[in-house]
């Protein structure tokens, strides 16, 4: 089943045009890595994914779950099972990371028709899901990532990752900052969330991350397009070669 | 429109009834004071913008109207479960119908002389050598025509006198209740705080109104503090839409003691708050924090002033406002800095979270620093609520109104988990769900 469908995406930010025309497609159980050098729009995908206000579509759709992702509200994409791990976790002061986490899925679960948990059982939920991340209890009673080392957001965003299950999780350059263990602890988190119900779209910048989280589909976005897919492969190859390798073909193609 | 001279006419044949009403007292110390309160207000008259400390607020919805004066407890406008929501567990209670202290609806009087409370009324017949020396000390009746006001007409309120080295466990609630059994009356509430040598205490004054009706809530409170001695004193103010209120609190400081003043305002037309705290004295330490709720075309307007006299003493200051509609809010921090103050550490921030495009803040810190070797910081923000942390919250399932009302709730909750006593916090986190409904 055809999870997301984007086709000829084009989308700017205040008039500039970032995104020139993409086309994905991701079924349940696949893993897609999106790989590109900085400023070639992996952030901006990510963030139209998610429907962050300040990117404008001006052409093209994309189709979640068959149904039009372009009109739902960020809430509602994240109650349809969407989520994005930022790659900037947002510090929110003053409001308490289980309170956070139990008002997000519970939203969710309301939407699902399934009865909201209350603290406790909330409570029991939570501890089975931090230990999937190593994180220390303590995070829980803590204002959401206030304080939180680069590693610690990344981890606070797999967990919430893990509590939410969703069906389409996209990491948005969720290795950036992150130590040997940290990355480690991160993908194995994200490894024990993969079932064949799900799918996960890797957002990065190296080759690194997918030595842990190991993609079935490889795609380079280089200036706002998707110029070569492939498999796990490709992303070795980029590694080795460079993103100047890719750019260099496409132009020998035009 | 009511002119200075109908108003001073006004209060003084309201004055005039007083009297008439006090039998045999006219003659004590206490009448002196009130007729020569009267006389100065006659002298100052109300307010005008053309003053500094009134600029920003218009009091012309008070000064145009002839407010009677209330003199004798009434409590046939009250019932027990009126007053339930907002009795703190615990505490020992002094309540005042509007104005007047209650016997009957008060923690019993046995209990409360154990605990170092009484009206002041009572307080007043006694007229021990405590009072004679400190009611009137710190407001005078000079500052302002209210707090003449205050002074002209004072008969109640709460006075407490904590010995030395007692420390309270539970708090003392004064409970200013306004009823609504009458229309365009007004109180004049006077609390009187004597903390002794090293005595520690928790102190709550509420003011609530039950009715929609127009009345004027004009306190004085008055806190000595003596050296080593520790208080708490919260002010939770959520009274008629329609009234007016304007609170006074001046604070004495002795050497190495501590204060902290934690002020909400959440309910009335126009909420004036007057803080002074005098840290004449060395190592003192004072916090004064506040969180103002304004919505439709509410004024709130507090004016805060710290007076560094003596050296190595510590001020904190942390005001907040969260304004919706077309309400506007009004900050003004002074911080004084004497000659002699050497080593003083302070430090202000006020923040101000503007939900609608018609609500307006005026802030104005305001330092005077006379001494060179002190430490002295201040800060005012004012904004909207953050659009990343909205997008973040809504990113995990959680819709747009919710995603406000928990960032709302978590600003104000910055002032509302420094209170001491989890009763009022929970009495306060109400209002703010229920503000954000």
């Amino acid at each position: 089943m055809n999870l997301l469908e984007i086709r000829n995406l084009h989308a700017s930010v205040q008039g500039n045009e970032i995104l020139h025309g993409i086309d994905l497609t991701v079924k349940a159980g696949e893993i897609h890595a999106i790989m590109g050098p900085n400023g070639s729009g992996k952030s901006t995908l990510a963030g139209v994914l998610a429907g962050k206000e300040a990117y404008n579509i001006t052409e093209g759709e994309i189709n979640y779950l068959g149904v039009n992702l372009l009109d739902m509200d960020p809430e509602e994409r994240a109650r349809e099972g969407l989520f994005l791990a930022f790659q900037y976790p947002v510090e929110i002061p003053g409001v308490n990371n289980t309170y956070f986490l139990k008002a997000a899925l519970n939203a969710i679960r309301k939407h699902k028709g399934l009865d909201e948990l209350d603290a406790i059982d909330f409570l029991a939920h939570i501890k089975k899901k931090i230990k999937l991340v190593e994180m220390d209890e303590s995070f829980l009673s803590r204002p959401v990532n206030e304080g939180f080392s680069g590693g610690e957001k990344k981890r606070n965003e797999i967990l919430q990752m893990a509590v939410l299950e969703p069906k389409l999780s996209i990491l948005d350059e969720t290795d950036s900052g992150l130590d040997i263990d940290a990355l480690r602890i991160v993908s194995e988190g994200v490894n024990k969330l993969r079932s064949n119900n799900n799918a996960t779209v890797v957002v990065t910048h190296y080759q690194r991350l997918l030595n842990y989280i190991v993609p079935d589909y490889v795609h380079v976005l280089v200036d706002g397009r998707i110029v070569k897919s492939g498999g796990k492969d490709l992303a070795l190859k980029l590694e080795e070669l460079g993103y100047d390798w890719v750019r260099e073909e496409v132009v020998q193609t035009v | 429109m009511q002119t200075i001279a109908q108003n001073i006419r006004w209060y003084r044949s309201q004055f005039d009834e007083f009297e008439k009403s006090l039998n045999g007292e006219k003659t004590n110390y206490i009448h002196t004071l009130r007729r020569d309160a009267i006389q100065r207000f006659s002298e100052l008259g109300f307010p005008t913008n053309r003053q500094e400390d009134w600029r920003f607020i218009n009091i012309a919805p008070i000064t145009s109207k002839e407010f009677k004066p209330v003199f004798r407890y009434d409590s046939k406008g009250i019932k027990k479960q009126d007053l339930q929501k907002y009795l703190i567990d615990k505490a020992i209670q002094l309540v005042f119908i509007d104005g007047m202290f209650s016997p009957e609806y008060s923690t019993n009087n046995a209990a409360a002389q154990k605990s170092y409370t009484d009206s002041l009324s009572a307080a007043l017949i006694k007229n021990t050598v405590e009072i004679k020396s400190n009611l009137g000390r710190q407001v005078t009746g000079t500052e302002n025509a209210f707090t003449a006001l205050n002074a002209a007409f004072l008969q109640d309120g709460a006075y407490v006198s904590i010995p030395a080295g007692v420390k309270l466990e539970h708090p003392i609630q004064f409970l200013f209740v306004a009823t609504d059994s009458q229309n365009i009356y007004t109180t004049q509430p006077r609390n009187l705080v004597v903390v002794n040598t090293d005595a520690q205490l928790n102190i709550i004054e509420t003011y609530v109104g039950l009715g929609e009706n127009t009345y004027l809530t004009n306190s004085v409170s008055e806190v000595f503090i003596a050296e080593g001695a520790k208080v708490e004193y919260d002010k939770f103010q959520i009274e008629s839409p329609n009234s007016y209120h304007i609170g006074t609190l001046n604070i004495k400081m002795g050497n190495s003691s501590q204060f902290i003043s934690n002020a909400f305002s959440f309910g009335g037309a126009i909420v004036r708050n007057n803080i002074t705290a005098m840290l004449d004295a060395e190592g003192s330490e004072c916090t004064l924090n506040g969180l103002s709720l304004g919505k439709g075309q509410q004024i709130v307007d507090n004016h805060t002033a710290i007076d560094h006299a003596k050296p190595n003493c510590q001020s904190h200051e942390l005001y907040k406002a969260i304004l919706d509609g077309e309400s506007r809010g009004i900050f003004n921090g002074k911080i004084f800095v004497r000659k002699d103050a050497q080593k003083t550490d302070a430090k202000q921030t006020n923040r101000t979270l503007l939900l609608s495009d018609n609500a307006t803040i005026n802030a104005k810190p305001q330092l005077e620093i006379f001494a060179d070797d002190v430490k002295c910081t201040h800060g005012a923000t004012i904004g909207q609520l953050d659009a990343d942390q909205l997008f973040y919250l809504r990113s995990r399932g959680i819709d747009l109104s919710s995603a406000r009302a928990i960032l709302t709730t978590a600003f104000a909750g910055d002032v509302i988990n420094r209170v001491r006593i989890e009763s009022l916090r929970n009495q306060l986190d109400q209002v703010i769900q229920e503000s954000l409904l």
